[in-house]
């Protein structure tokens, strides 16, 4: 970013800096807010159809164009010409809205997404953070779309889906808590340059959590409870058809991408790569690449978990959400603080070896105490179906 | 110079427009779950000025707090309540006069406390540098904010498992539940 404006200025000698910056990142957020969406959304369902169909023995999309792989557009094509349906009692302008904003909610998540070297819509020094916070955006979203709706399925679809982004929030934050600690900063790109070694080989449980709780926070299956169709039809976007439902379509997509690319900058250290870097051209090509593969390769864990795992029931969800992932985190973020802060270590690299015995002591720990809790639970369970006491 | 000035006045003018109407909003519209909505766009206009004010931190804390937990929890509650689908609501009850005292009276301190302090004004330079003020704000919070740091996670932790006894049904509690708990 910086080089380009620098290049802008020498190039364009009556561009001042201010007006250089400004064009620049107004066209970055041009290409956010217009193309990536785009590109995304054709793109990953291509592959998340493909993938899918290739986990289940089928072919997937191959009519249109070679593979198939124009479908996307088709697809597209198809929603932006269908009716738009509107209830009649639906309250029109929260109604319109929600889409709206459900998207706007994804896309605002690009803005501190470090994509290459130095290229960033906005280095936040509470960049994680922000991206936290609009995540609470996507609720707002959803609890318009399910009340304006005035049907009763999309409503108990907006209380699941606001229980379920509740309940999994927290998790996510402390799998970032544990970063931010080790990184020692809540700026992306600090917390690029702190990964000499990418946290997800010292920080294992973490970057688990974390997906875990990235794929429930996108509501897609085996946390897919919002649009359980056989329970309550589509959830809150029951009523929604044609370009509204696209919006929300495209939303979930490039949440699912803002997810994957979080975690991509948290765990396996974003842009970095042989010979990426912010001096020259190919450099900052290559840490693209970097990133769209290690985010790709994010993509594909998720879909391949939907491909593999079937749907999970609201209370084991949400058990699993509080009585798991947030006790295994608050476990790990102490455990975590105590390995960064043993005399002997310092900052050698013993440290990476400290956070790694760390989060593997945590982890058995947690499965040791829940296997007892659930044997325990299991014979009371069994000696009350028995009528013993 | 210029232009970025002009910016900044434009934005506060939106921002200001965001807040204040959004307020107004909230006390006049009929309808609960609307109110709730233009809460939150006031939120956010308030949400504006820190940003405005080169304050990300607290941008972002009010949107994570005000927007992703308060406002979530209002919206949650008043979809629980009766007559939410109905447009009309009563506004006001016996109380009224009350309340508008307290508003009043909370008006009358606002003002005089604008008028009487002497507002501090950074020099720019020391508020250009964000990242050393996020950092002094861990330090202070762990250093002479200690106690009223550790005070306010009592209190909410008192808070939680209050709520938790408040919300836990004594007696008609299924067996199964407790085996879930090793009780």
């Amino acid at each position: 970013m910086e080089a380009l404006i620098d290049w802008l200025v020498t190039t364009f000698p009556p561009l001042s800096e201010g007006l250089a910056r400004f064009i620049v990142y107004v066209l970055y957020s041009a290409i956010l807010a217009f193309v990536a969406p785009v590109i995304i959304v054709v793109a990953y369902t291509y592959m998340e159809r493909k993938v899918l169909a290739r986990i289940q023995d089928r072919i997937g999309p191959n009519r249109a164009g070679p593979l198939g792989i124009f479908q996307g557009f088709a697809d597209a094509i198809k929603m932006l010409t269908k009716e738009d349906v509107t209830p009649v009692c639906a309250d029109r302008v929260v109604f319109n809205l929600a889409p709206i904003l459900a998207t706007i909610a994804a896309i605002l998540v690009f803005a501190v997404l470090p994509v290459a070297p130095g290229v960033i819509g906005a280095d936040l020094q509470a960049g994680i953070l922000y991206v936290v916070a609009v995540g609470a955006l996507s609720e707002v979203a959803a609890l318009m779309a399910g009340w304006s709706s005035r049907n009763k399925f999309a409503l108990l679809g907006a209380y699941r889906a606001v229980a379920q982004l509740i309940a999994y929030e927290i998790p996510i934050v402390l799998a970032i808590l544990v970063v931010v600690m080790v990184a020692g900063s809540m700026q992306m790109s600090a917390i690029v340059a702190a990964q000499d070694v990418p946290f997800v080989l010292v920080l294992p449980v973490a970057f688990l959590i974390f997906l875990v709780a990235s794929i429930a926070e996108i509501g897609r299956s085996p946390f897919d409870l919002l649009e359980a169709e056989s329970e309550i039809v589509a959830g809150f976007h029951t009523e929604y058809s044609g370009m509204k439902f696209a919006f929300f379509f495209i939303g979930e997509y490039m949440h699912l991408f803002a997810s994957a690319g979080i975690a991509t900058t948290l765990f396996l250290g974003g842009w970095r790569g042989p010979f990426a870097g912010p001096d020259s051209w190919l450099g900052v090509l290559l840490g693209f690449i970097y990133f769209v593969i290690k985010t790709t390769a994010v993509i594909w864990v998720m879909m391949w978990v939907r491909g593999t795992l079937f749907r999970i029931r609201i209370d084991h969800l949400l058990d699993f959400a509080w009585k798991f992932l947030v006790p295994l985190g608050l476990i790990l973020v102490v455990t975590v603080a105590v390995a960064l802060k043993l005399p002997v270590i310092g900052t050698s690299g013993l440290r990476w070896v400290a956070l790694l015995v760390a989060n593997v002591v945590t982890a058995l720990l947690m499965m040791l105490s829940v296997s007892i809790l659930a044997r325990r639970s299991r014979s009371a369970a069994l000696r009350e179906v028995a009528g013993v006491e | 110079m210029i232009i970025e000035h002009a910016v900044q006045i434009f934005a506060f003018v939106i921002l200001t427009l965001m807040t204040l109407g959004g307020g107004l909003a909230v006390v006049t519209s009929r309808n609960l779950f609307h109110a709730a909505l233009f809460l939150i766009l006031s939120l956010a206009g308030a949400m504006g000025y820190y940003v405005l004010l080169d304050a990300g931190f607290l941008a972002v804390v009010q949107l994570l707090i005000y927007i992703g937990a308060i406002s979530i929890l209002i919206l949650f509650s008043i979809m629980l309540t009766r007559g939410l689908m109905m447009p009309g609501q009563v506004q006001r009850n016996e109380q009224w006069w009350i309340a508008a005292l307290v508003v009043f009276l909370t008006f009358v301190v606002l003002v005089v406390t604008m008028w009487q302090t002497v507002w501090p004004i950074a020099d720019t330079e020391a508020l250009r540098a964000p990242n050393i003020a996020i950092a002094q704000l861990g330090a202070a919070l762990v250093g002479p904010y200690a106690i009223p740091f550790e005070v306010i996670s009592a209190l909410l932790l008192v808070a939680l498992v209050g709520a938790i006894v408040l919300a836990r049904e004594e007696g008609n509690q299924p067996a199964r539940a407790d085996a879930e708990t090793g009780e």
